[in-house]
């Protein structure tokens, strides 16, 4: 029998331990994950997600889960490895099926655009495109509502991003999750994980950055009109719209068709009246799942080594700045319609046009229940929200048009 | 794919403009086309139930439903469901102490709050 030499192993131990290679940069971000987790828990941020993108940060973080040891060597143990997706080549994926760890098999559905595109059905089924089909008009605020994003993305180029990493920064301003997921993963991979937590961070904090812009850019007048009660509409015009404007804008732009698609397959599962299993199940359990593993192997793209980056600030500024101009953008476009017929429409609908649904639409309504109690927008700004989600998704393929 | 521009291109700012204005347009010209289309949408599909339903009122003139036996006659529902409308008029019998078939209804209108 050999002997067993107790400080050989307790050393070797402690070698092999996360504890003797940590760095400084992975304690800021395991403060940082950890600052996230606080906003998703106990401010209720976008928990389903954030909670997902800051754990997913965390362990792809944790000192020892790194994906190069201090001495060069590859780390078998590491859950996400950043060189299998980021390092600019073709992807491996036999590479990855055989040697990668848990978080990359999970970010195959990421990188392949899978899991935004099972959120867009969730989303679908979950959306009543009612109140836009009511006032059509509605589709001019959720497209003039997408300023932001162009606005952001000329600044984005200022600040000398490349165009594909500018693109990516631009589609935070459509305030829709799953579309700057997937706009970011083909054009940008390595800044992800901090374009899902810009774009999710600003999508909870819509109630504190949006009124302060309606109240600027509209008279205490305008706030405070009441607009006609919207008519009904027919199971028909439901029924044959997802059908329609999936032929009409995939014709048209078929790289947003996996987005509008699946948007509009979701939504027409609900309102064929004949599917409703695959509706409860769209809009209920598949959606968890994929939200799940959606937002941990989103987070795990957030090593230090990517995100602690000046960058990282300029993108969040820009980010902000692009929230920014799409409300400002849908609030003016709601001026204009306001002066065209004549006090017929309420300026803060417009607000609402930046997607983020239902949250934009019931600001917008809580806004305009302010100035006046009797007033109840929130039926009217469920249009141009809607639409948001169609104007959102339609300049991510334009952006992917030009830069995919 | 057709604008394909290759990877990591660097803009001027001239040329963001550009973009963003191109792009900008797009998103107005593809969703005020697709406002066009639910108009037109509306339209069609309102006109065919408008023509459904006068297809559907002008049928019964032409053929006079069988009345229950022992009805008498017609009667108006106005905001109340015939489950109710059943209710009422059977609570009404009740009281009167006289058979149903020999009572007759004209009309059942709930009456709302305001109207009170």
């Amino acid at each position: 029998m050999s002997d067993i030499n107790i400080i050989e192993i307790l050393s070797n131990l402690w070698k092999g331990s996360g504890y003797s290679m940590i760095a400084w940069q992975q304690i800021v971000m395991i403060v940082v994950a950890c600052g996230l987790l606080f906003l998703g828990i106990a401010k209720k941020f976008e928990p389903l997600l954030l909670v997902g993108i800051a754990f997913g940060m965390l362990l792809t973080n944790l000192p020892g889960l790194q994906e190069i040891l201090a001495d060069g060597t590859v780390n078998a143990q590491a859950l996400f490895h950043s060189s299998y997706w980021f390092s600019g080549g073709q992807i491996d994926y036999v590479e990855i099926l055989n040697h990668g760890g848990l978080l990359d098999i999970l970010y195959i559905g990421v990188k392949t655009g899978i899991y935004p595109c099972l959120i867009f059905i969730g989303v679908g089924a979950m959306t009543d495109f009612g109140p836009m089909l009511a006032n059509p008009k509605s589709m001019i605020l959720g497209a003039a509502a997408q300023l932001g994003i162009y606005m952001a993305l000329i600044l984005a180029i200022a600040f000398g991003f490349s165009g594909e990493v500018a693109a990516s920064v631009a589609i935070i301003g459509g305030a829709d999750g799953p579309t700057a997921i997937f706009v970011t993963k083909t054009l940008a991979p390595e800044k992800l994980g901090v374009i899902a937590i810009a774009a999710y961070s600003y999508m909870a904090l819509i109630p504190l950055i949006q009124p302060p812009i309606m109240r600027v850019l509209t008279t205490k007048k305008e706030r405070m009109i009441k607009m006609d009660q919207l008519r009904t509409v027919s199971k028909k015009e439901k029924i044959i719209f997802p059908i329609a404007v999936t032929v009409i804008t995939a014709v048209l732009l078929p790289s947003v068709a996996p987005l509008l698609g699946c948007l509009m397959f979701g939504n027409l599962l609900k309102e064929c009246g004949v599917t409703d299993r695959l509706s409860d199940t769209a809009q209920n359990a598949l959606m968890n799942i994929v939200t799940l593993f959606l937002g941990i192997s989103v987070g795990a793209t957030a090593a230090y080594a990517t995100f602690l980056q000046f960058d990282t600030l300029k993108i969040v500024g820009l980010g902000l700045l692009a929230f920014c101009f799409s409300t400002a953008g849908g609030v003016l476009m709601g001026k204009l319609m306001c002066w065209i017929t004549k006090g017929k429409v309420n300026p803060l609908i417009g607000a609402a046009g930046v997607s983020a649904v239902p949250m934009a639409a019931r600001v917008a309504h809580n806004e305009g229940k302010k100035w006046n109690p009797d007033n109840y927008l929130l039926m009217h700004a469920m249009g141009p929200n809607v639409a948001g989600v169609i104007g959102s998704a339609v300049a991510a393929g334009f952006l992917l048009a030009i830069f995919g | 794919m057709l604008f394909l521009l290759g990877s990591e291109t660097k803009f001027t700012i001239p040329q963001g403009l550009l973009l963003a204005l191109v792009g900008f347009v797009i998103v107005l010209a593809v969703l005020a086309v697709l406002m066009g289309f639910i108009y037109l949408l509306s339209y069609i599909v309102r006109r065919f139930e408008k023509k459904g339903q006068s297809e559907k009122t002008a049928a019964p003139a032409s053929a006079e439903p069988a009345l229950a036996p022992g009805s008498s006659g017609d009667i108006k529902l106005f905001n109340v469901e015939d489950r109710t409308a059943a209710m009422v008029m059977a609570i009404i019998a009740d009281e009167l102490q006289t058979p149903l078939n020999e009572l007759r209804f004209v009309s059942i209108k709930e009456v709302t709050e305001e109207e009170k």
